[in-house]
């Protein structure tokens, strides 16, 4: 049945994955939240409104998000050298991850921040509450449901970004499925890589719900 | 206290003007009310008071201040002391009641251990003592308005503005929260700017109204005055819906309006008599303009001396008005 399985090399993609979840999820949210915050705030009609600076910024996000996640590995290899000192492995994959994800994030950042009631920003104005007071005190407490909503599905956007980090010879259970499972014909190593990453997606989800679940009150 | 100077404001893109040439003045401690039907200026006056909007002409004074030439920070300055208070409540979702109340508190650089104090005062001045702990959805209407008067009153403000504040509360809940306003009128000699447009929440508690219409004031003055002799048809149209006397128009129809004691004097039975005159009531209303008593009847007055009848209810005090 499991002929073809190697038990250590599938727990050393199973860490090889985890760590660049969490390392890309990490830095994804700390580059993408306050660039959805930037997006929100100088949007038409918002706090800090300036055209400008919104087109300039929404097009750059744009960019980056039409640029297919294998060139992107691929293009940013220059800049991932200079970053962590290699292009390659785990590490390697981290940079381009956050690239291709923390647009994604902030988006979905400024998505979640159009929902908060205008009527709420409104009388936090009417207090006197300067915008730094008004993002932090109000806009952010209120939008942090789908604050956490976006984050799980960036997480999950991220484990399939993983599978391909393989051609930078990150590793990772995509990775394995991709060499032995799908190019070598080993099905049981498909088998269990992609059960595996089933599980993985599942938990976060369920993780991700109950949070959102948990922050709401409305 | 707020003083409107021929006061416009005409929206980027708007084909007319939503305000044109409005002046008014609110005096220190009054319950000043502005109706109108929906879409005639009202939430666009009010928000021009805390510089939520700027005016595109004319001067609007709050407290001394002239809001169109304030820059951010005095603008802020001048919020915090004008609580405001919305339909729709505009809570905090994610907060609990303590926290909401907090909020202002904590934006005007309030010391911590005094947010703590005087947020259970404010809780326990409107009535909800018992409810800091809770999220703004586990409470009912009227209690989420309490709260939004709890933080509006935070920083202990001169001027309250209330923008439609019972509109989404049904008749009972208004009425207290009407009576609530009231006594923080009396009590604090908070100076209430209301808008609605319902001539009910204006008779409960406003001093002096204005009406606006597509913009402009069509009519003002003291509530008594406005309610009980409207003279602009939309005033009459507002007034009738409160009033329930439009509809009885009949010809030769007299509206006899009496005030305070005379209201429950049998005055109308003693002249008639008098006079030989009979009378039959069409439609009437008894009941109180804030705290006056008043009375106004539709009546058709037929043979005996109609004009001695006439003449001695006006000697009575009794205003006679052709209907
Ligand atoms: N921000 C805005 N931009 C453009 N038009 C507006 C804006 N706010 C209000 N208006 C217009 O101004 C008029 C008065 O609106 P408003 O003051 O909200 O009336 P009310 O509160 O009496 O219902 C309406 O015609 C409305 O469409
Ligand atoms: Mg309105």
């Amino acid at each position: 049945m499991f002929a073809n399985i190697n038990w250590a090399d599938i727990g050393q993609a199973s860490l090889d994955t985890l760590v660049m979840l969490a390392g890309s999820l990490g830095f994804s949210v700390l580059l993408g939240l306050p660039l959805g915050v930037i997006l929100f705030l100088t949007g038409k009609g918002k706090l800090l409104e300036n055209g400008p600076a919104h087109a300039a910024l929404s097009f750059g996000v744009n960019v980056l998000r039409s640029v297919p996640f294998v060139i992107l590995l691929i293009v940013m290899i220059p800049l991932t050298m200079l970053l962590v000192g290699t292009s390659l492995g785990v590490a390697g994959a981290i940079p381009p991850l956050v690239v291709g994800a923390a647009p994604f994030y902030a988006r979905l950042v400024e998505t979640a921040l159009r929902e908060v009631d205008k009527g709420v920003i409104e009388a936090a104005q009417a207090m006197g509450a300067s915008p730094r007071q008004i993002v932090f005190g109000a806009l952010l407490p209120e939008a942090l449901p789908g604050i956490v909503a976006g984050a799980t599905v960036t997480a999950i956007a991220l484990v399939s970004y993983t599978a391909m980090a393989g051609v930078v010879g990150a590793g990772g259970l995509g990775d394995l499925a991709i060499r032995f499972g799908y190019q070598r014909f080993q099905t049981d190593v498909m088998v269990v890589t992609v059960l595996l990453l089933l599980a993985l997606v599942q938990g976060l989800q369920w993780a991700g719900d109950r949070l959102v679940i948990k922050l709401s009150r409305r | 206290m707020i003083s409107f100077q021929s006061v416009g404001k005409t929206f980027a893109r708007a084909t007319a003007p939503a305000l044109h040439d409005v002046t008014l003045q609110v005096q220190a401690g009054e319950v000043f009310g502005v109706i109108g039907q929906s879409g005639a200026g009202k939430s666009t006056l009010i928000r021009l008071i805390n510089g939520l909007e700027r005016p595109s002409a004319g001067k609007v004074l709050t407290d001394g201040e002239d809001v169109g030439a304030l820059d951010a920070a005095g603008l802020r300055a001048l919020r915090r002391r004008v609580g405001m208070i919305f339909q729709h409540f505009n809570l905090l979702s994610s907060k609990t009641v303590a926290q909401n109340v907090a909020y202002p508190l904590k934006v005007a650089g309030v010391a911590k251990a005094q947010i703590g104090p005087k947020v259970e005062q404010l809780l326990e001045r409107v009535g909800l003592g018992d409810q800091a702990h809770k999220y703004p959805a586990q409470l009912s209407g009227g209690q989420k308005q309490r709260v939004g008067i709890a933080r509006a009153l935070a920083n202990g403000p001169k001027i309250l503005l209330c923008d439609e504040a019972t509109s989404a509360l049904d008749p009972q809940t208004t009425e207290q929260i009407l009576d609530l306003l009231s006594e923080l009128n009396r009590e604090l000699g908070l100076t209430i700017v209301l808008i609605t447009h319902e001539m009910e929440v204006i008779r409960r508690v406003c001093h002096r109204v204005a009406v606006l219409d597509a913009g402009s004031v069509v009519e003002s003055g003291d509530v008594a005055e406005v309610f009980l002799h409207p003279q602009h048809a939309v005033t009459r149209a507002l007034v009738a819906d409160a009033a329930g006397l439009g509809a009885a128009a009949t010809p030769g129809a007299l509206r006899l309006t009496f005030r305070g004691q005379a209201t429950y004097e049998p005055i109308l039975g003693r002249i008639a008599r008098d006079t030989g005159v009979d009378y039959s009531i069409l439609a009437g209303r008894i009941d109180r303009i804030r705290d006056e008593p008043y009375g106004q009847l539709l009546v058709s007055l037929v043979g005996g001396d109609v004009v001695a009848a006439r003449e001695r209810l006006s000697a009575a005090g009794v205003r006679v008005e052709e209907a």
